[in-house]
């Protein structure tokens, strides 16, 4: 049969548009790790976005019940590696809630400055490749200058860089330091003598001093530039009842106006760190006249408030750490309760969540009269976060599709334990 | 809303026949469901308004079974699925748990099949396809059930107790 010019049915072959299947990932630079999502697209429109995970999978629950429960601390430093402090932490809340094990007040003070300060280092991150993802390079920039010199702190502390194993069952592993040398970053950064000798406690200090002032900076590359808004407001909207089905939490959840935070709701055992401190807990759609005026765009549930949930945490951690600086040298008791390694738990089971940077993390540790535990698990945050992607890129474009990844702050070393 | 108000009510709805028991004495206190009800207890916490537990913290299954022959078994071997919920509305933590003996019809290889409450909570859905690739048990009625850490021609399911890792998988050795 032969076709002429005029026929429609070329017209119709011409522009008719296939659904195709596109790989995104597991090399792509903007997935955050090795992720792999499975497009189903249409032109440049995206039908169903099917994430697939468990790259990096190495069954750390299966290890952890072979090891004695402080062996098992450096494998949750690996799980979320950006902010591995705070995941110590929940393991160590949960092996002490199994145990009955009550810290002192200078362990849980110095709890609070290293943990805190690990939700400001990661922050960062989470807002520099946030940035990359959408196409500004900038931010990356001064986000990892921050970062540096938290690292520089913390590797005075414990002696390591990104995978601390710092807090265990019954405290921390060491105090925290005297008399150290200013970190170069730091010297640099504030015009200080490269040698200069100064306590650990004011190096932080000095540290928050200057960092303050920069947030600012932060907000005019990124909050309110006007391309960002373009990029991130009314788009991938997470309306609060998907939000709480899918187990979304963290900032993620409070990006939805869902006030909820575990260190003023959580169980007793974690909450009791955080008593006597003032805080606020930022929601959208940031009512509070502190957080200004939003750019009108902007739409309760999206990707702006989830990015802007992080921003504002950064300053109620920065208060958070002066606040437990100044209480540090007057807390009662040590900075640990001895732990030994043959310790037999009891024949009981527990299950804690803490507030990670990214979310809920939650331990579920079985006891069966041994020392090492009977069933770890380790319940990921981001991997509930990134089960909402599916949903949330629906009738997306294909641009979109890192904005809206980026914004959850996923981690994919948590993901696949 | 204490689990105790919880138990009492779920009793009052569904009977004894499918809540077992109210675990008390523990640190997390938890309710055992019989496993073949536990989508209709599930569908029923999640939208009563008074008991309202509406978020799934976690999902998880676990192998009782104590391969150690040096040691007495905990209790008969059996596997379990742990269900830990939270109400946003209500601000209380609740624990379910159902047991399952650890294969059905005590054949080894035949996954043990409970219902899948993925249609209650959206986070189910992953969280079953977790605990069936690692713990082995079959989510009737899920929507996707698939493996979703390990790949997909994985053979067995490492979280089981009696695993034995692979010599050998597409070439690569194994021990």
């Amino acid at each position: 049969m032969s076709l002429t010019l005029e026929d429609p049915r070329i017209i119709e072959f011409d522009v008719r548009t296939d659904e195709m299947l596109v790989n995104m990932g597991p090399q792509h630079p903007s997935t955050h790790g090795v992720l792999r999502l499975l497009l189903k697209t249409d032109g440049e429109i995206i039908h169903e976005v099917t994430p697939h995970i468990g790259y990096l999978h190495r069954c750390a629950e299966k290890i952890g019940e072979n090891l004695a429960t402080p062996q098992w601390i450096p494998y949750t430093d690996r799980m979320d590696y950006l902010a591995a402090m705070n995941m110590n932490l929940g393991f160590a809340l949960t092996v002490e809630k199994l145990i009955g094990m009550e810290v002192p007040e200078k362990a849980m003070t110095l709890r609070v400055i290293i943990s805190e300060l690990n939700r400001i280092a990661s922050h960062l991150v989470g807002m520099g490749a946030y940035g990359l993802d959408l196409g500004t390079f900038s931010p990356f920039l001064y986000a990892f200058r921050e970062r540096e010199i938290i690292l520089d702190l913390f590797e005075e502390v414990c002696g390591a860089r990104l995978t601390y194993s710092y807090i265990t069952v019954g405290g921390a592993t060491h105090d925290l330091p005297g008399e150290i040398t200013i970190p170069p970053g730091l010297a640099q950064l504030t015009g200080r003598d490269p040698n200069m000798r100064l306590q650990w406690v004011d190096a932080v200090r000095m540290f928050l001093d200057w960092m303050t002032p920069r947030i600012k900076e932060y907000h005019t590359l990124l909050t309110r530039n006007a391309i960002f808004i373009k990029r991130t407001a009314d788009l991938g909207i997470l309306t609060r009842e998907m939000a709480i089905s899918y187990g979304c939490t963290g900032p993620v959840l409070r990006g939805s106006g869902v006030d909820h935070d575990l260190r003023r709701d959580g169980e007793p055992i974690y909450t009791r760190m955080y008593e006597g401190y003032n805080y606020k807990i930022p929601v959208a759609p940031f009512t509070d006249p502190e957080y200004g005026k939003l750019p009108k765009e902007v739409v309760l549930g999206d990707n702006w408030c989830r990015f802007f949930v992080r921003m504002m945490e950064v300053v109620q951690s920065i208060s958070l750490v002066r606040q437990a600086m100044d209480k540090y040298p007057t807390a009662k008791g040590e900075y640990r309760v001895p732990y030994k390694m043959s310790t037999k738990l009891p024949s009981d089971e527990v299950y804690l969540e803490t507030e990670c940077p990214r979310g809920q993390m939650g331990f579920y540790v079985v006891g069966d009269g041994d020392a090492e535990p009977f069933r770890a698990r380790a319940k990921s945050s981001c991997f509930c976060n990134l089960s909402i992607t599916g949903p949330l890129c629906k009738g997306v474009l294909i641009a979109d599709i890192p904005a809206i990844v980026g914004s959850l702050d996923i981690v994919m070393g948590e993901i696949d334990r | 809303m204490r689990i105790e108000d919880v138990h009492q009510r779920l009793l009052d709805r569904f009977g004894t026949e499918a809540i077992r028991e109210l675990k008390t004495g523990v640190k997390d206190p938890w309710i055992e469901v019989a496993a073949d009800r536990i989508a209709d207890v599930a569908r029923f916490i999640h939208d009563e308004p008074d008991i309202k537990l509406d978020g799934l913290n976690d999902l998880c299954g676990s192998d009782w079974l104590e391969t150690d022959p040096k040691k007495k078994n905990p209790c008969d071997p059996h596997v379990e699925v742990v269900y830990h919920l939270y109400s946003y509305t209500h601000k209380y933590f609740c624990k379910l748990k159902i047991k399952t003996p650890r294969w059905t019809d005590g054949q080894a290889g035949q996954l043990p099949q409970v219902p899948s409450v993925a249609g209650v909570w959206g986070i189910a859905d992953w969280h079953e396809r977790e605990a069936f690739d690692l713990v082995g048990i079959e989510f009737t009625n899920h929507p996707n059930l698939r493996r979703i850490l390990c790949p997909e021609d994985w053979e067995g399911h490492p979280l089981r107790k009696d695993y034995e890792f692979p010599l050998e998988y597409h070439g690569v050795r194994g021990k």
